[in-house]
């Protein structure tokens, strides 16, 4: 089968070339994220083409070269770049080595190649695929009919090496679109309304305009920027000039203390969850089950929580005779453009969106928005480049946030202390808020809301398709002889949602993964051997075993209590991309209530490896970060407006604070890779759910689990 | 006002009221310390004045007069890697790297002044920089190489 990246990209000349400097370069449509994926796709062509890792460059989305693959999202990119690439370099290899034997007079099965020279065996003739094909470009589609090495000729996929590209990050050299300094350039800044749907009253930009280095204030409805010949200038500038406006309209916040009150009370869309799907279905109703002896209900709640990304967004925009360039760490070039074409009333051809790498978004932050800014303002200053970067109080209070949920959870356990009937409802607002190109009246770019006339923001719809948003991992991969999934989609928002790392998985999987240790508990079983009983899947016993055994899981019973305690759980990615075990050990201090993570082991199996190290850090990186979510991480807000505007009112997870972590890989040489860069997130919240209960006997079903909620369940009399 | 940056004297024409990262990064074009808050609150700023760590995102450049600066840029000596940098490398201390500059300043602060700090002392030191992508587990594995290299001489 075709992967559908090479159906939409054909030509092989769009995935790779042959340079006459003895490089090649790969072309991809998706983005380096920080998640490794230059490195990975770098060792596929360095693989299948049997040159050394340090010929190969790998040159990320940009409308102007190279394939369009739409978004980086989804922990896709292995398997849709990835495959496309593999078969556009196993193809080249073939036609490469047509060649080689037709110069050296020899049968291309005999050649032998190493690291781009090739070899007649038994003779002395040599060439290479640069002397024979550098600077030439490959002519017409990928067949996909040439095959890739197979496992066992492996020389790069699976073992260890570099990442590339570590050393311009540690000498200060690498360039991120924050950085980037054209000649000419000048420095932007807006002036954000202290809230959504504030309008500008009046501002006083005359003071502002004398100041040292202002080159134009600009004011279109209620956006406005400033530029400035130096960012300091900018930043003063914007300071100034944010004190002299006036606003008015901003609608009030919900109290806090009734959002998920409010939550229940709202009108929603509600939809059956079958084999991972919703469908527009009647909703089934809860029916008795024979052979119940006990049935366990339990709800679950997550906060808002942000991406909170270390370096606010960014973006760089060029106008030059008409058309636009701009520099952006968005994760959909293509589409990006798309949505600016429509904002800025420009035809999308003069616009080229080119990527450039930004600090770690882990989904759907202000990267798009700012493009957007930086291009209003590059179009009032033709000819200068552009540089636009939030504030951090802009990107606290701006970016999208991973949208509040609520999961209800009911199952009955038989005599045995089997699961006889399962029902998992989740409850949340849309997860998937991106930027989509949507007509010259809606777009999902926040200055299009501002300015005059307004395009408004995008009405969030009910996404059915299997694991989409909501409802991801929503549907347990346990056998249980009876199911219920339910999605409830809830279309009116306090605050703007969007995509975050593992969107509804993280906290379905918290939800169901902390609702099998209670029922675990409840038929007085080991909380592993309970979730082996009701697994039939081999690849998902493995890994849970692993993380385990990697651990020292003790499974005997033991008092609880201790303030030490033992946690596991396990989800496959949407079902369907790595299986991961997470299992830790904690500490619960008595005097402070805080949970002192000390040794987390993630084991997991995503098919073929590509890249170990690579592969680690994300399941790692992602443990760390989920486990700063759970521990730690609220959206506050009070009627009156948002409270976490900074790191001091939205704290995360610090270097005194992160445990351990080892990392078990399992090997699957010749199984198709799978996406790994989400899966440890909702198995660690809902392993340290279970060591809490280890520890002391009290059960945490509300994120995040901060000291105070600590005592509160403490205090708490009943039953865990 | 003139500015003594990794080891040269550059002269620069600014407020002496700026802050000094934007010195860095406008003036100087030295882009490796980052801007992550402009509040003293992530570290990603961080840079060494006569060898102590400072954060450059508030501080106004007229009180770094005289002083000596060093930025990430500066760290690797006659284009060869600090010991800190390289255990990065071998490490694969990073994902997107934004955090990494300001930690390995950290870093060489701390090592400089207490040349075999224990594992508490090291956490206390990074504790006040943030990485968001989860790396601190690496980031701690190579500041333990460097030391069991010190160790070892």
């Amino acid at each position: 089968m075709i992967p559908p990246s090479l159906q939409r990209n054909p030509e092989l000349d769009t995935w790779l070339r042959i340079e006459a400097d003895g490089s090649v370069t790969v072309y991809t449509g998706k983005v380096e994220l920080g998640q490794g994926l230059k490195t990975a796709l770098a060792r596929i062509a360095a693989e299948e083409l049997d040159v050394s890792l340090a010929r190969v460059r790998v040159r990320t989305a940009d409308t102007a070269a190279g394939p369009d693959e739409l978004y980086t999202v989804g922990s896709n990119s292995l398997e849709e770049s990835g495959t496309a690439l593999r078969l556009a370099a196993a193809e080249a290899r073939e036609r490469l080595l047509e060649l080689a034997a037709a110069e050296l007079g020899a049968p291309a099965s005999a050649l032998r190649v190493e690291d781009g020279t090739v070899r007649a065996p038994g003779t002395d003739r040599v060439t290479s695929w640069f002397a024979l094909f550098g600077g030439r470009r490959f002519e017409g589609k990928v067949g996909g009919r040439a095959r890739p090495k197979e496992p066992r000729a492996h020389r790069v996929l699976g073992r260890p090496g570099p990442r590339l590209g570590m050393e311009p990050l540690v000498t200060g050299r690498a360039v991120f679109v924050q950085d980037l300094r054209l000649p000419g350039m000048v420095h932007a800044r807006v002036v954000r309304p202290p809230a959504r749907g504030a309008r500008l009253d009046s501002l006083d930009d005359a003071p502002v305009r004398r100041m040292p280095g202002v080159i134009a204030v600009l004011r279109d409805g209620s956006f406005v920027a400033v530029a400035a010949e130096r960012s300091a200038q900018a930043m003063a500038a914007a300071e100034r000039l944010r004190r002299s406006t006036r606003w008015t309209g901003a609608p009030e916040l919900p109290p806090r203390a009734e959002l998920y009150t409010r939550m229940r009370s709202a009108r929603t869309q509600s939809f059956p969850v079958v084999d991972g799907a919703a469908l527009d279905a009647p909703v089934p109703a809860r029916e008795p089950v024979a052979g119940a002896a006990r049935t366990l209900r339990a709800s679950y709640t997550r906060p808002f929580q942000m991406h909170a990304s270390l370096g606010p967004s960014a973006a760089v925009a060029w106008e030059q005779e008409g058309a636009l360039t701009v520099w952006s760490h968005s994760q959909g070039v293509s589409v990006l453009r798309q949505a600016l074409a429509q904002a800025l009333r420009l035809p999308a051809e003069r616009l080229r969106v080119v990527h450039l790498e930004g600090p770690g978004c882990y989904g759907h932050n202000g990267a798009d928005d700012v493009a957007l800014d930086a291009a209003l303002v590059a179009r009032a200053l033709p000819g200068r480049p552009v540089h636009l970067q939030w504030s951090r109080q802009e990107e606290h209070a701006w970016e999208p946030y991973g949208p509040a949920m609520i999961m209800d959870l009911e199952a009955s356990l038989d005599a045995s202390g089997s699961v006889v009937d399962w029902s998992h409802e989740t409850r949340s607002f849309t997860h998937l808020g991106r930027a989509l190109p949507l007509g010259e009246r809606v777009s999902g770019l926040v200055a299009a809301w501002h300015r005059d006339p307004p395009m408004a923001p995008p009405t969030p719809r009910p996404v059915l398709a299997p694991h989409m948003g909501i409802h991801r991992n929503a549907d347990p991969l346990y056998a249980f002889p009876r199911r219920r999934v339910v999605k409830h989609f809830l279309d009116s928002s306090p605050f703007r949602t969007s995509s975050l790392r593992s969107l509804g998985a993280y906290a379905n999987v918290f939800a169901l993964e902390s609702f099998m240790d209670e029922l675990a508990h409840a038929a007085a079983a080991d909380p592993v051997e309970f979730r082996l009983r009701h697994l039939e899947d081999p690849r998902a016993r493995e890994v849970i075993r692993a993380a385990a055994e990697r651990l020292g899981w003790r499974a005997e019973p033991r008092p609880r209590g201790s303030g030490r305690g033992q946690g596991l759980a396990f989800a496959r990615y949407k079902n369907q991309k790595a299986w991961c075990a997470v299992a830790l050990e904690l500490r619960v201090d008595d005097a402070s209530a805080a949970i002192r993570l000390e040794r987390a082991v993630v084991a997991a199996d995503a098919g073929q490896i590509v890249d170990p190290d690579g592969l680690a850090n994300q399941l790692e990186g992602g443990l760390v970060q989920a486990a700063s979510w759970t521990l730690k991480e609220e959206v506050r807000f009070e009627r009156d407006g948002l409270r976490s505007v900074d790191w001091d009112t939205y704290p995360i997870l610090r270097f005194d604070e992160v445990p351990e972590v080892e990392t078990v890989l399992l090997e699957r040489p010749g199984e198709p890779w799978l996406g790994a860069g989400e899966a440890s997130q909702g198995p660690t919240a809902a392993a340290i759910a279970n060591a809490v209960f280890d520890a002391t006997g009290l059960r945490l079903r509300d994120l995040p689990f901060t000291p105070e909620r600590m005592r509160a369940a403490a205090l708490d009399t009943s039953p865990a | 006002m003139e500015l003594r940056v990794n080891g040269a004297l550059r002269s620069v024409e600014v407020d002496p009221s700026t802050p000094l990262l934007w010195v860095l990064r406008d003036e100087l074009g030295l882009t490796g310390a980052k801007y992550g808050c402009g509040l003293e609150q992530c570290g990603a700023c961080a840079v060494l004045c006569d060898g102590r760590k400072v954060l450059s995102c508030v501080a106004p450049v007229g009180e770094f007069a005289g002083r000596a600066i060093t930025t990430i840029e500066g760290l690797a000596q006659d284009g060869e890697l600090d010991a800190l940098q390289r255990a990065f490398v071998i490490e694969q201390a990073a994902q997107c790297g934004y955090c990494v500059p300001g930690i390995l300043i950290a870093a060489k602060a701390l090592l400089d002044e207490k040349p075999l700090p224990d594992e508490a002392e090291i956490r206390a030191a990074l504790a006040p920089h943030l990485c968001r992508c989860g790396t601190h587990p690496r980031m701690l594995r190579a500041l333990r190489r460097v030391l069991a290299e010190r160790a070892r001489r």
